[in-house]
């Protein structure tokens, strides 16, 4: 008798866990970035190399996990999320981990090195920009208490908290990146001109990552608003 | 009358058969909920299962099993022939037994009392005629059949705001829940005593009215509660769980009300859908003892005792394995949403019985499940399912319907 069931088909595979699973990935991408100007500061290129890879490698499991999560989502899917906000959301995230790679590709590529005080400068960014991406992970992270409260009273209020920091680290970045770029124009005279132009971009790409950092959490206000 | 006895162990088998079915398959809905969460083993989901289903069966079955059995067709009209209304509920058994086959085969959500009602109307229609079959009855049925999902989801959605409201979205969601799940405890206990005696108690020669069922079921609802405190209290919390918003330990006391919500569901079940396999039987007993179209006679004891032992014989021999497949796949319902929706849906349903609508147990489970949904508590609910239940209540009816004329002129060539 019974060889499928009706009731059972009704529960939709839940997209909570590869959301926040995809955002692990794309918070360890990024993490890695730190190490990878460690290297550069300390001139090891071949172990800026080797971290490039691993960076690369994690985004492209971050690429299949989207693409797994997007087939999931069939449209007759009835969610306490809008599809159209999780989808978003995960393009977002996915953002951060290309930029990422991008920003470790032009680095090994060009085998860039930003010269002393700017140097340490852009690690502090770097630095600063994981710590956004490690609380836009803790937000994600959030996602299954607030579906279960059915996205209602006191996880909502801890979420909140959560996204006023994740406002906080992000003005944190831009305030050193304006630092950085001073530290940079007082001394681009001195350098080769077209990795000076390299270096304003990646500067302005890591400030993307942390701006797409908060985007991931305005995406949850959204969905918090709903 | 010419053969007696084979009408009647035709009727039973064919009634046990269909009881069968409903606890091999049927049951498994509503007892999936429990185990998907995780609530309840699969042993004791069968054991549950068993006992109170045939409670359910035995104490509250008895309003609608005669509905199905003289509240659909009217026979006054057949006078001298009792014969055609035997044949007839032979019939209707045998198509609703065939189409469930069928359907659940292909994994159609097709109702069991949908097909029975179809099938009776279809025997009548053809054996007796148009105007035997009681259209205002057989209307209120099939309306009932949507508003018992609708019922269930404004009551789930209700029920689950209301847990949101005193006990998840607090500050302190586990001091909440202990305080405030056993009034839920309560309520269910409430429920499923006072329906019983208000309806069911009659079939068994005890009668309880008025304010006296009234107060021996808040005395139910305590005991029960009080043995939920009892269950609640011997809950082992871990420390490392009780990070965060306590959820974990939540869901804990939760999955203790699921244990009685489950016993719930079950009698609910019981109490609605052996009317379906019992009802046909009941009928053709009648005719045969008395010889006559006696529409009064009171339903026999023994005609529900085979209901209930077919339930607990599907259960027992099929049900196992279908539980388990359903419940490892609704595992997205924790405790305490798979509470909101079975108190909800088992409320529905045991109303329903006492008021003697057959309806479907499994629709309106859906019906509450979608409630909490709608509440935002479900990651992620596939509706192509509610289309497929729509689909089903148009298609049933006239299958069933169309299957039973089929067997009515086998069963007519045979025997006549």
């Amino acid at each position: 008798m019974a060889s499928k069931n009706y009731l059972s088909g009704l529960f939709g595979p839940s997209p909570v866990a590869p959301l926040q699973s995809h955002m692990t990935l794309v918070d360890a991408c990024v993490t890695k970035l730190v190490g990878l100007f460690e290297h550069m500061a300390n001139g090891d290129t071949d172990a800026v190399e080797k971290v490039y890879h691993e960076i690369a490698e994690l985004e492209q499991k971050a690429d299949d996990q989207k693409h797994l999560l997007r087939e999931h989502l069939p449209s007759g899917l009835f969610m306490p999320i809008e599809r159209q906000d999780l989808l978003d959301a995960l393009r977002v995230q996915d953002l951060l981990a290309n930029r990422a790679r991008d920003i470790a590709g032009i680095i090994v590529g060009r085998k860039l090195h930003f010269p002393e005080q700017a140097g340490l400068r852009v690690i502090e960014l770097v630095k600063a920009t994981a710590e956004t991406s490690h609380q836009a992970l803790r937000v994600v992270n959030e996602l299954d208490e607030l579906v279960e409260t059915g996205f209602r009273g006191h996880a909502v209020r801890v979420v909140e908290g959560m996204l006023a920091t994740l406002g906080e680290l992000e003005s944190e970045t831009d305030r050193i990146q304006v630092e950085l770029r001073a530290d940079l124009f007082a001394i681009e005279r001195e350098l080769y001109p077209v990795d000076v132009m390299f270096m304003y971009r990646i500067i302005e790409s890591i400030a993307d990552i942390a701006d797409d950092a908060e985007r991931v959490g305005r995406r949850f206000q959204l969905m918090l608003a709903k | 009358m010419d053969f007696g006895t084979t009408y009647i162990v035709l009727a039973v088998i064919f009634g046990l058969f269909m009881a069968w079915g409903i606890g091999a398959n049927d049951v498994a809905n509503a007892m999936a909920t429990s185990v998907g969460s995780k609530a309840i083993t699969i042993k004791q989901a069968i054991l549950i299962a068993a006992v109170f289903e045939f409670a359910g069966a035995v104490l509250a079955g008895g309003q609608v099993t005669s509905t199905i059995r003289k509240g659909i067709i009217d026979v006054s009209g057949l006078g001298a022939t009792p014969e055609i209304l035997v044949m007839g509920m032979l019939a209707a058994l045998l198509a609703a037994g065939t189409w469930l086959l069928v359907a659940s085969h292909k994994g159609w959500p097709v109702s069991t009392t949908h097909s029975i009602v179809g099938s009776i109307v279809g025997f009548a229609i053809v054996g007796i005629g148009m105007d035997a079959v009681q259209w205002g009855k057989v209307g209120t049925i099939v309306i009932s059949w949507v508003t018992s999902p609708l019922i269930a989801a404004i009551l789930s959605f209700l029920i689950f705001r209301s847990v949101q409201k005193l006990i998840l979205e607090t500050e302190s969601p586990l001091e909440n829940a202990k305080k405030y799940v056993p009034i839920y405890i309560f309520f269910v206990g409430f429920m499923l005593a006072m329906v019983t005696m208000v309806k069911g108690l009659k079939h068994i020669g005890l009668n309880v009215e008025g304010l006296d069922a009234v107060y021996i079921a808040a005395v139910v609802g305590v005991l029960v509660m009080l043995l939920g405190q009892y269950l609640i209290q011997r809950i082992q919390f871990e420390e490392s769980e009780n990070k965060n918003f306590h959820y974990a330990s939540v869901e804990k006391i939760f999955s203790v009300l699921m244990l009685l919500t489950a016993c719930a569901m079950a009698f609910a079940h019981g109490s609605n859908d052996v009317a379906n396999a019992i009802g046909p039987l009941a009928a053709v007993a009648s005719i045969v003892e008395t010889g006559q179209l006696s529409q009064k006679s009171p339903l026999p004891i023994w005609i529900l005792l085979v209901g209930g032992v077919g339930i607990v014989l599907g259960l027992a021999m099929y049900g196992r394995k279908v539980i388990e497949t359903v419940g490892t796949k609704i595992t997205e319902l924790t405790p305490s949403r798979g509470f909101c929706c079975e108190v909800s849906a088992a409320t529905t349903v045991v109303i329903a019985s006492g008021v003697g609508l057959p309806i479907s147990t499994t629709h309106t489970l859906v019906g509450a499940v979608l409630g909490v949904g709608m509440a935002r508590g479900i990651n992620a609910l596939n509706l192509s399912v509610v289309r497929g239940i729509f689909m089903s209540w148009v298609i049933t009816l006239p299958i069933g319907a169309g299957l039973a004329i089929i067997f009515f002129f086998i069963l007519n060539a045979i025997f006549t």
